[in-house]
């Protein structure tokens, strides 16, 4: 699925990610736990291919394609999908138009036919009744005056409605309490299938019990410094992070 | 400017095959706009109000009357086709054919101009004069003789010409349900017109004007547009114009509206054609709880300029005024927004508001904006605010990382950039049919028509 080979990366000009190397196969759930600053959302904006994030070295390679050579939407259409650690507020846009046009360019993508009005408003109903959302938040503007918990939800409504082969969940868990973070680790967790892997970003093991993962890796400093099973995430949370060193050492 | 010996042979060769020729009233009117021109000349750049706007253009543009297309088989824009009120002008000239002006309920008039002249000289000039002329006198500061400038030379050569334009009136306490509309339409390579719009809208009453200017063929022609308002106390009049001429096209518009106690002024307007095009907008809230609402929304690209200048004058106490002005710059387009609020002394409990956002889409695109308050009442509340900016690159990213193609992400940003504005617009065809021309025009900006073909939850 995912095949990402001595990845480097800098943000103006400081290198962040330091030749990082992940196997990611179908249907696996991995997640990716570390101290704050060691560059877990910059690997999944690289993976997403924001701009501003340069690779220096390596390559990443998704679905037997090098998805380093594709533009932000195309990585999209073809499956990736981040949820995003700070989902963006964007006035004047209603969530159903800003999914309709997503959904529809995605849906173009595959040679899809694309749904019309009504089509898609029975789906995202759907959708977003399994999380708990209500006609009026779909209807709203993307993410404004949302609390941090709707911003969440919305994002993993997004992932329900564009149904990615994967999917990178960046700090999913931050900001919720436990009834919102069950809802949407319920959501995630319905998502999760043979042909569907995901990375699963945090920073506390508390999400990893609700959606569990197959492999735990630590990255520390932009290098994956430990892997392990579901087990890691324990030991982690009882020792911490200092055992893997300060940024000087790295 | 065309030379000013060929404009007084214009005038000269012209005003005696002008309606009303001859009746003491009109000819006096003429005259009288023929001196203002001469004595205040057209603005430069130098004048005050007209820094940012340079009309050294009009230099190479011809002054004649237009010479129009035969062919009238076009397309009239409407905010609600067949049920509307309206008045045509071809080329400045009113077109009785093309017009529909349907059934108006007692104590309503609609007319052209040239046709209330034609039928009566001395009500034409009455009418006239019963409305409020542009004061070149913008605020207390500059004193009671600000001399040369403003737009009195404007206004003057629109006096010059008078023949074109409409009139409304809305008697006392009279609903109109359908709205009004005025179009102008420019079929032709080049030529002037100089059209007088009077609306008046008697205590009470309650009325939507629509006010379309559109290209069908037409090029660089020159529109010099004198408007004048009253609303009556009590009244509510909604204005809305939409200025989307061709991209070689002038356009220079003032409108001067005096607002009576307890009345409402909305006015909106869209300016997205023109190689240069300005309207200024002039509102006097002079009863006791008036209350007026001035939106714009603009879109210039390639090297058009368009500005829009605006003062709203608090005379009286109790008055509320909401000003929106919201545009887009692309290329090496350049944009002038200018809004001043005077609260007079008399003015207390005014509640004044003023937001100028501009949206830079290019390195090379332009925003000049000057807001003024000028506060002369200690119990009031007033503020204002200007941004310039670019498109918000993590929504981009946002919208991207989603699957929306680039140029279409940048689309929706800027629609709903602009869509803002449209919610301004109280009534609700005008409303609309806002939204639909700005997404048109943002679609020949970006080449990318938005799909906004979602039905209202809960339908
Ligand atoms: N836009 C940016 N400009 C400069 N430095 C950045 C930027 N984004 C992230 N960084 C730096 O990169 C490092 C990794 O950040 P980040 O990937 O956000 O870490 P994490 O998600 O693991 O907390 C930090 O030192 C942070 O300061
Ligand atoms: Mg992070």
């Amino acid at each position: 699925m995912l095949e990402i080979r001595n990845l480097h990366a800098t943000v103006d000009g400081k290198e962040i990610l330091k030749g990082i190397n992940l196997t990611i196969n179908p249907g696996e759930v991995h997640a990716i736990m570390g101290p704050n600053g060691s560059g877990k959302s910059t690997l999944s904006y690289v993976l997403s291919g924001r701009d501003g994030y340069e690779v220096t070295e390596g390559s990443v390679t998704f679905q037997g394609k090098d998805l380093l050579a594709m533009e932000t939407e195309e990585r999209a259409a073809e499956g990736v999908f981040l949820a995003f650690q700070y989902p963006v507020e964007i006035p004047g846009v209603s969530n159903t138009t800003f999914l309709k046009t997503a959904l529809n360019a995605v849906r173009k993508h595959k040679g899809l036919p694309e749904l019309d009005a009504m089509q898609f408003l029975k789906l995202i109903r759907a959708k977003a009744k399994a999380l708990n959302m209500n006609d009026d938040m779909i209807k709203r503007a993307v993410n404004v005056g949302f609390s941090g918990g709707e911003k969440k939800r919305n994002d993993i409504l997004q992932m329900a409605m564009l149904e990615p082969s994967f999917a990178i969940l960046d700090e999913t868990d931050s900001g919720l309490d436990i009834d919102a973070l069950k809802l949407v680790a319920d959501g995630v967790n319905s998502l999760r299938s043979p042909e569907r892997s995901m990375l699963v970003i945090t920073h506390y093991q508390r999400l990893l019990s609700y959606i569990v993962p197959d492999h735990v890796h630590v990255l520390a400093y932009g290098k994956i410094v430990r892997s392990g099973g579901k087990e890691l995430a324990l030991e982690l949370e009882a020792k911490g992070y200092a055992e893997f060193g300060s940024p000087e050492a790295a | 400017m065309a030379a000013i010996a060929t404009l007084k042979d214009l005038y000269e060769t012209l005003s005696p095959g002008l309606p009303g020729a001859g009746a003491a009233g009109l000819d006096r009117l003429r005259a009288d706009g023929y001196a203002r021109f001469l004595a205040d000349g057209i603005p430069t750049t130098k004048v005050e109000g007209w820094k940012y706007t340079n009309l050294r253009d009009l230099a190479g543009v011809s002054l004649a009357p237009a010479q129009s297309a035969a062919n009238t088989d076009f397309d009239i824009p409407s905010v609600a086709p067949g049920k509307t009120h309206r008045l045509v002008f071809v080329d400045g000239v009113f077109n009785a054919a093309l017009s529909a002006v349907g059934t108006l309920p007692p104590g309503v008039t609609l007319d052209s101009l040239r046709g209330l002249i034609e039928s009566s000289p001395a009500t034409a000039a009455e009418v006239l004069e019963r409305f409020p002329a542009p004061k070149a006198d913008t605020g207390l500061r500059v004193g009671p003789n600000p001399g040369r400038g403003q737009s009195g030379g404007l206004v003057g050569l629109n006096g010059a010409f008078l023949a074109e334009g409409a009139v409304l009136t809305v008697g006392e306490g009279v609903t109109l349900a359908q709205p009004v509309e005025i179009v102008f339409v420019a079929t032709a390579a080049d030529g002037a017109w100089h059209p007088r719009l009077l609306i008046d809208v008697a205590a009470g009453a309650e009325v939507t004007v629509a006010e379309h200017h559109v290209a069908r063929g037409g090029g660089a022609t020159f529109a010099n547009i004198v408007g004048g308002v009253r609303v009556g106390e009590g009244a509510i009049l909604r204005h809305a114009k939409f200025q989307e001429e061709d991209d070689a096209a002038l356009h220079l518009a003032s409108v001067t509206a005096t607002v009576a106690a307890s009345a409402t002024y909305e006015t909106f307007v869209l300016t997205t054609g023109g190689r240069l095009a300005r309207t200024d907008v002039q509102v006097r809230l002079e009863g006791s709880g008036a209350s007026t609402r001035v939106s714009g929304a603009y879109g210039v690209d390639g090297s058009r300029h368009a500005d829009f200048t605006s003062l709203i004058d608090h005379v009286a106490a109790n008055c509320t005024s909401r000003e929106v002005v919201k545009g887009v710059i692309d290329g090496k387009g350049r944009a002038v927004f200018q809004g001043k609020i005077i609260v007079r002394p008399d003015a207390q409990k005014t509640d004044g508001h003023q937001l100028n956002r501009a949206l830079l889409l290019s390195d090379t695109a332009e925003i000049d904006a000057k807001p003024e308050l000028e506060i002369y009442a200690d119990d009031v509340k007033c503020s204002h605010g200007a941004t310039a900016g670019e498109l918000d690159e993590e929504a981009l990213f946002y919208l991207r990382a989603r699957g929306i193609p680039a140029d279409t992400a940048r689309a929706l940003l800027i629609a709903a950039f602009l869509d803002e504005v449209a919610e301004e617009i109280g009534d609700a065809h005008l409303r609309a049919y806002a939204t639909a021309r700005i997404q048109d025009r943002i679609g020949r900006l970006t080449g990318i028509t938005v799909d906004t073909d979602v039905p209202v939850l809960g339908e």
